[in-house]
């Protein structure tokens, strides 16, 4: 049996990422889509704690919903004219994005319902269960190199960011 | 009533439908790449949940995430410096105009 508090919380966010990743999509103001994604991407991260994942979601706001949604504002306002309206789809177009995502969406709904994987734990006896994560363990598995642990990946991901800030000032320097 | 995982999945399958969806009919590389994000943001989700959900012991999903996210930074950040880069080229974001590059 689950808190009344954790079940509104839950109401509200579960509301909040389905309403605004559709508007999302839908939104013909592209800046404005952009904050649409920005309010999803911060219900995930309150689903995130809700869940006890305090490390994820704070480097779910801090990478996300700061550094990402900077680098789409800054490339909507470089790109197009304020109040910019995009031009409307034709009826062709809309109409295989609203199959193929209805479909899908019942093809995974079917999947998720007839799993025979998922257990009917509530979410107060699987916060119990796990012990709960701290920065130290985190910090052991990130840097160790035993089972479990991510030593490689975490050296390959600095690789990457050097390599991506290298590759974006190479692509969009001026010529 | 309990919170199980299902609770968590649904709203998850929602957000991939409408990203789906975006992919499949903006013009705009902007918002394209908005849909994208949507996309990988729920797989993220799944992950999650299913880590705390099935495998409460351990934080492998965690860990997966976390790596997700950090990809999708440097995925982003190139992405938007090659739309940047296409637009000085053609002054236009929208898909139908760039395809200079297939023949």
């Amino acid at each position: 049996m689950d808190s009344v508090a954790n079940i509104i919380l839950y109401f509200v966010v579960a509301i909040a990422v389905t309403v605004f990743s559709v508007m999302a999509v839908t939104s013909r103001r592209i800046l404005r889509a952009a904050t649409y994604l920005l309010f999803v991407l911060i219900s995930t991260a309150v689903i995130y704690f809700q869940l006890g994942y305090q490390f994820l979601g704070a480097v779910q706001i801090a990478v996300y919903a700061g550094g990402i949604m900077v680098l789409f504002v800054f490339s909507i306002i470089l790109t197009r004219k304020p109040g910019e309206k995009e031009s409307f789809l034709d009826s062709h177009r809309r109409a295989i994005g609203i199959s193929v995502s209805i479909a899908g969406c019942i093809l995974l709904l079917l999947a998720l319902f007839t799993m025979p994987l998922l257990n009917g734990v509530s979410l107060t006896d699987a916060l119990a269960a796990g012990n709960q994560i701290t920065m130290k363990e985190i910090g052991t598995a990130m840097v160790g190199s035993d089972r479990f642990q991510y030593l490689l990946p975490f050296e390959a991901i600095s690789v990457l960011l050097l390599a991506c800030i290298i590759g974006g000032v190479v692509v969009a320097r001026k010529r | 009533m309990d919170l199980s995982i299902l609770w968590y999945l649904v709203p998850s399958v929602i957000m991939f439908a409408a990203g789906v969806y975006g992919f499949v009919t903006r013009k705009n590389m902007i918002a394209l790449l908005i849909s994208l994000e949507l996309m990988l943001n729920s797989a993220d989700l799944n992950f999650v949940v299913f880590n705390r959900y099935l495998f409460p012991g351990s934080m492998e999903g965690m860990f997966f995430t976390l790596f997700a996210i950090a990809i999708a930074a440097a995925e982003t950040a190139i992405a938007i410096a090659i739309i940047i880069n296409i637009y000085r080229a053609v002054q236009s974001t929208d898909i139908n105009v760039v395809d200079k590059m297939k023949y």
